[in-house]
């Protein structure tokens, strides 16, 4: 019954969407004339990373907060007695694998940070492989379950966010939040990326290794 | 049509069979990952939308990659909040589930 309704509902639905996507008028120019145009004050040569970091900064800022929020309130919710469960047989394949793989995940995640400036990659990429390389390492039990955050992990996981948050301060004397000067806007993005990328990497890390129960050492 | 507006197709496709796994009755897991689904769908519709001119526009691919990142988050909330849900000493789950 609840299905029936749901399933015409949607198909109801999805036709209205695609009526609407279709009648839509031709696309104008945009935003990618004043994206070009103003690249040369952005610091850095990559248009994606040029309106991530510079034209909209403050989005970026806002969703590294958003992603501390969102840790926190797993945290609040993680019980803090956890059962552990007892360890599965290791996989002799699966940790060998993971011992080679993980130092070229770190030069990957070093390659990715520092190839944002002029071509796709960038700290939230960079942070991606970097907190894969820290999962992988956890499923091949080379790596225990993090339990509550101690005094470095909680430095690190904020850290990022507060060097953005300084920046961002810093440069309120300019009259914008987040208006770098661009003879030195390229210094202060990689300076942002590095911090970002070590907190993110962290940050996604923690999101899976904060949960999971397999090996928690207590 | 251009390959932009099928890729706004598909993303409209996608967020109606993601909203259709929401509104159905299921385990939580289903229906975050639901979620997911309806939330890759808005996405690929925002970059699809994005470069029917045939460019590409880095606006939309900069909010797209910080959707992507809260998503991210709020996955592992929800999963976080799921689990608390399922754990022993919790209320009983939703009796909804078939």
């Amino acid at each position: 019954m609840r299905r029936g309704a749901v399933g015409v509902a949607a198909l109801l639905f999805a036709g209205v969407l695609i009526g609407a996507l279709l009648g839509l008028p031709a696309p104008g120019a945009g935003l990618p004339p004043l994206v070009t145009a103003q690249m040369g004050n952005s610091g850095v040569t990559h248009p994606v990373t040029a309106v991530l970091l510079n034209f909209r900064g403050y989005d970026t800022l806002l969703e590294v907060a958003v992603l501390l929020v969102a840790l926190l309130g797993l945290l609040a919710v993680q019980r803090s007695e956890r059962a552990v469960a007892p360890g599965a047989a290791v996989e002799p394949v699966l940790q060998t694998l993971a011992r080679r793989a993980a130092p070229l995940m770190v030069v990957v995640g070093v390659y990715l940070l520092w190839a944002g400036a002029s071509r796709p990659g960038g700290a939230f990429q960079a942070a991606a492989v970097l907190a894969a390389g820290a999962v992988l390492a956890h499923l091949a039990r080379l790596l225990p379950a993090w339990s509550a955050p101690r005094a470095w992990l909680r430095t690190g996981i904020t850290g990022g966010f507060l060097v953005f948050l300084a920046v961002a301060v810093a440069l309120l004397g300019g009259g914008a939040l987040l208006q770098y000067p661009p003879a030195h806007a390229g210094l202060l993005i990689l300076l942002i990326e590095a911090g970002l990328t070590v907190s993110l990497a962290l940050l996604l890390a923690g999101l899976f290794l904060f949960l999971s129960e397999e090996g928690t050492r207590r | 049509m251009s390959t932009g507006m099928l890729f706004a197709l598909v993303g409209a496709l996608l967020f109606t069979m993601g909203a259709a796994g929401v509104a159905l009755p299921g385990a939580p897991l289903r229906r975050i990952v639901a979620f997911n689904v309806m939330g890759s769908g808005a996405l690929l519709v925002l970059v699809g939308l994005a470069q029917r001119g045939g460019g590409v526009d880095p606006v939309p691919q900069a909010m797209v990659l910080t959707g992507i990142v809260v998503a991210v988050a709020a996955t592992a909330l929800a999963l976080a909040l799921a689990r608390r849900l399922g754990a022993p000493g919790a209320r009983a789950a939703s009796g909804d589930d078939d």
